[in-house]
Parts: structure tokens; sequence; C-alpha cells
């Protein structure tokens, strides 16, 4: 698979980006010293918060625009609010945003059935297209989860038995 | 409006959602008219990124027309053909002062360490994204750019992410002439890594991977050489070989938490989530350049921590550089490339899917199905 370039300097463009100044501390060196002083600069107007955004405790305040994408609900909500009480430096925060978002699809099921929606969850996994590309690997797949699922089965009733 | 909706990991659809509002008087409203996947759009779907709220639209690769924009808003017009650079940025932060605009401070009140993105979980602000019909744009004196006159759209769209981010790698990577560059991964950022370092005078620039259709890619692609690291006992002793035994003096990071090829990492890292993703990719890097050489990141990982080997970054003194690509920053050179033919990035793109069948785009995306390199997502009111 190799491919050595005998004569790189006739490829289309070489070098034409060559900087014997690019300092890897760049583009930090620029900064002034007021720049030092916290928020120097003159904030962007304040998107209204009309809504719950849960802030890092990193920061004294809610950015001057921010997405308003899902707010936190239900017992994900609880978590993630617990999680943000702690600093971007703590697993506490991280693990607990992991496992609200675990909890968070199971909350995103049940929200779906009782919307009438049952979940195709073969259609959100995108199957159609293996189905139609590898049929044979998902064949083995659902074959393979099948004989899983009934092994556990087969297991649990013998013991409760 | 259509728009995609992340169930949990590997489960999205389309669904209707309300349209999205100007909520800021520097907002604007685009009609998407493209969009990407992208790799790192993989580290949401499988569930990798912190606060990933199930509901929530991703896509952060799109270009798209001006619908409606906020009484504060001069830099576009309602009619204009944009390209929108995947960070939010406010252009007055101290961060934005000095070009680094994938870090403002603006536009990300969940987490200090991230700077605004569309459609990339609430870690990085809770905005939807782009894989829909309209997208709400933030901002919009500062990132979206008018397409230029005769630009294609396909290159356009690629202009929003990979090729600043696969440039900013060989930037970081402080290329001198000569130098030997290794970037592992051939996914889109890899192989524009590989293309770009080029135009930064390196002498040899190699790829590695273990996905054989991708590698033939960059080969052709980046006229560089590629290796699958499936066929060596060990890529750090291959790079090592290679280089008269010194290591490389640039080696790049292109695949992030996704990556493959070490079974503890695998199983840590993707599998149990006791890591931020695998660092395989971070680890071969670290351990492949030469003493004193540059480790240059641009593959994703998560907040929380990595498995890397910290020790020898300090024995062979290594600078490591790394960001989110500063798009904006990078724009105008990049569109004076495309135009000036040094770089053909729609070449990239080997799929073309509706909106609506989102779910298989995602899955051949991410199972390395049918040859793909990179899916655009066309939504129904893409020609309205």
């Amino acid at each position: 698979m190799e491919h050595k370039i005998k004569d790189y300097t006739r490829i289309k463009g070489w070098g034409v980006d060559a900087d014997p100044e690019n300092d890897p501390t760049y583009p930090i060196k620029n900064r002034t010293n007021e720049e030092h002083k916290g928020y120097s600069w003159e904030r962007p107007p304040q998107q209204v918060v009309n809504m719950e955004i849960l802030k890092s405790v990193e920061r004294p305040n809610v950015s001057a625009v921010f997405g308003t994408s899902m707010p936190p609900s239900g017992l994900s909500g609880k978590l993630r609010r617990f999680a943000y009480q702690w600093s971007e430096n703590t697993y506490t925060r991280w693990l607990t945003l992991i496992f609200a978002d675990r909890v968070n699809e199971y909350e995103g099921i049940v929200e779906d059935i009782k919307s009438g929606n049952i979940p195709n969850i073969f259609a959100e996994k995108g199957w159609k297209a293996e189905w139609r590309l590898k049929p044979e690997r998902l064949a083995i797949k659902i074959g393979t989860t099948a004989a899983i699922v009934t092994a556990l089965l087969t297991v649990m009733i013998r013991k409760s038995k | 409006m259509l728009a995609m909706n992340y169930r949990g990991p590997k489960r999205v659809r389309v669904d209707k959602k309300p349209e999205p509002t100007i909520l800021h008087p520097e907002d604007a409203i685009v009609r998407v008219t493209r969009s990407c996947i992208c790799g790192s759009d993989l580290h949401l779907y499988n569930g990798l990124v912190p606060d990933t709220r199930v509901g929530s639209t991703f896509g952060h690769e799109f270009v798209g027309v001006v619908e409606e924009i906020g009484s504060d808003v001069t830099n576009v017009k309602v009619g204009d053909n944009v390209l929108v650079p995947f960070n939010i940025a406010c252009g007055k932060c101290a961060f934005c002062k000095q070009g680094l605009f994938g870090n403002c401070h603006e536009a990300n009140s969940q987490a200090t360490a991230v700077g605004g993105i569309f459609g990339y979980s609430h870690t990085a602000g809770g905005y939807d994204g782009g894989q829909a019909e309209y997208v709400r744009v933030p901002y919009a004196n500062v990132g979206p750019t008018v397409i230029p006159e005769g630009m294609d759209p396909d290159d356009a769209v690629l202009l929003t992410d990979v090729v600043p981010t696969g440039y900013q790698a060989a930037e970081m990577g402080g290329i001198q002439k000569g130098d030997t560059v290794v970037i592992f991964g051939a996914g889109p950022i890899g192989i524009m890594a590989a293309k770009c370092s080029w135009l930064f005078g390196a002498g040899r620039v190699i790829v590695i991977d273990h996905i054989e259709y991708r590698l033939e890619f960059a080969k052709n692609y980046a006229q560089c050489e590629v290796y699958n690291f499936k066929s060596m006992d060990d890529p750090v002793l291959f790079i090592k070989k290679e280089t008269d035994w010194m290591g490389a003096d640039v080696c790049i990071d292109a695949v992030g938490a996704e990556a493959a090829g070490d079974v503890m990492q695998t199983i840590t890292g993707r599998k149990l989530l006791l890591q931020a993703g695998s660092a395989t990719a971070l680890h071969w890097a670290i351990n492949g350049v030469k003493k004193g050489g540059i480790v240059s990141i641009v593959g994703v990982y998560g907040p929380t921590d990595n498995l890397v080997p910290i020790g020898n970054v300090v024995n062979k003194g290594i600078t490591i550089r790394a960001n989110q690509a500063s798009v904006k920053r990078l724009l105008p050179k990049l569109i004076k490339h495309v135009q000036d033919g040094l770089i053909d990035p729609k070449a990239l793109i080997t799929h073309r899917v509706p909106l609506e069948e989102i779910a298989d785009a995602y899955h051949i995306f991410s199972e390395k199905l049918d040859n793909c390199i990179k899916p655009v997502l066309i939504p129904p009111s893409a020609n309205r």
C-alpha cells in the first residue's frame, strides 16, 4: 500500500504556507495585559434568560447567547441539576451527566410511548441500510443477540425453578 | 420543519420540530441547503459526550440561505448564501480577539473549557444543529460568511469544518520544510491534514489507519504514503524504523475518542466509558514523535480523562498543540486555496442522502459501509 513520493516539491501548492516563524505558543503570545483582567471586553447584549439554563460554576454569568435545546426535565433533569453544582474539574459532574444521559434515553422511550408512538428501533438504528448493504452481517448480529437472550432467559428460568 | 432527533446511543430519526426564531439581536435564521455528518458527530451518536440530551438535533457543518436576521445584524442579509463555521463566536471576548474563535467565552454557559458549537450537546452550549431544515445562527455578524460567487456549495460546506480542521492540524504541527509528518486516521480530517501538510512544506507525509478503502482514498487524494496498522506488529516501532530510528518530526491525532487498535483502550474508553474515549491514536502519536517533536491533536475527546503516556511527553520534550479549529481565522486563506485549486474539498463527498434517511446515513458512516468517506444530507427544503 505504500506510495513514496519521489519529488514532493512538485506537488501543487507545496510549501506555499511554509512558515519558519510558526511559534508553538501562537496565538497566546499576542494577548495584552488588559486581557489578564478577566471580563475586560464589552459584552454582547444578553439573550433573555426565560428558561432553565444550567450554568457551569466556573463562570459568574450566563454567556451572552445560549442554546435553547431541551431544557432539563424529569429524573435526568434532576441528575443534571446535581451535576452542575460541581466544577468541570470533578468526576462527580461528568459521570453524573453520563448517567443522566442513559436515564434520559429511557425517558425518551417512555415519552414516545405516552404520545402514542412506538419507537421503530430497527429504523432508528439505520439497520435498513445494513440490510441493503451487508445482509449477512445483520443476520449474524440478530442471530447472536437472539442466542444470548435465549441463553440468559433459559438460565433465569432454570434458577427460578 | 423536519429535523434530526437524537433518541439515545446509535438511535436517531427525523421528526417535525418547531422552526427556530430570533432570540437575540445578533441572531440569523438560516434555511439549510446542505449539512454533513462529521466524524465527531459519531462521538455524540455513540453516547460518548456527557450531557447529550434526548431530543437534540446534531449538525455543525452546514451551508444555507439567510431567511431572517436580528435587529443588530449587518454582516449578512436575507437571501445571502452563507457557509457557517461550526464554532459560535462573539468576536468581542479576549479569546476571539486573539483569533481563538473556537474558544469564545460568550457562547457556552455550560462548560468554560468548551466553546459554543452547533448541535454538539449541552457541554458545547445546548444549541440545535444544522441537520434540519432551519437553524438559529447566533452572532451572525461574526460567523456566517457569504459563499463567493461561483463556489460549489459542496466545497463551501466542507469549509465549515473539515478543511479548516485538517489545515489547522498541519498548522499546529509547525511543519518545517522537509519534515516527516505522520497522521493517525484516514477519515476526512486526517485526509485533509495530509493534503495540507504539503502546503507547509512537508517532505514526507504518512497516514496510518486500518480501513483499507480509506487508506486507498487518502493515497490518491493527498498523494501520501499510507499504511495499515493491522499489518504491523507495533505502529510506533514501524514509525521509528521508517525514520532512521528517530521518530516523526510531527505526529497528528486525527482520530479522537473512537480510535481502534488497542484492546485495553477500546474496552476502557469505548465500551466501559471509564475514560473519555479510546486514546490509542494519541498514545501512538506521543510515542511515535521524535524527541523535541510536535504532537498536534484535532481528534475530539470527552471532557473527563484519558490514559496517555504523559511521562514520555516530559522525557522526550514534546510540544503538544491542540484546539478546535478557528474557522473564522482561517477562512480567507482557505477560500483562496480552494479557488486556486490547491484543495478540492468536494472530492471527499461519497454519499448524498435525503435528510429523511438520516438514520441510515449515520449507520453507514459509523460502520464504514459502502466505502463511505463523507456523507452529505440534503433537506427537502434545500431547493425551495
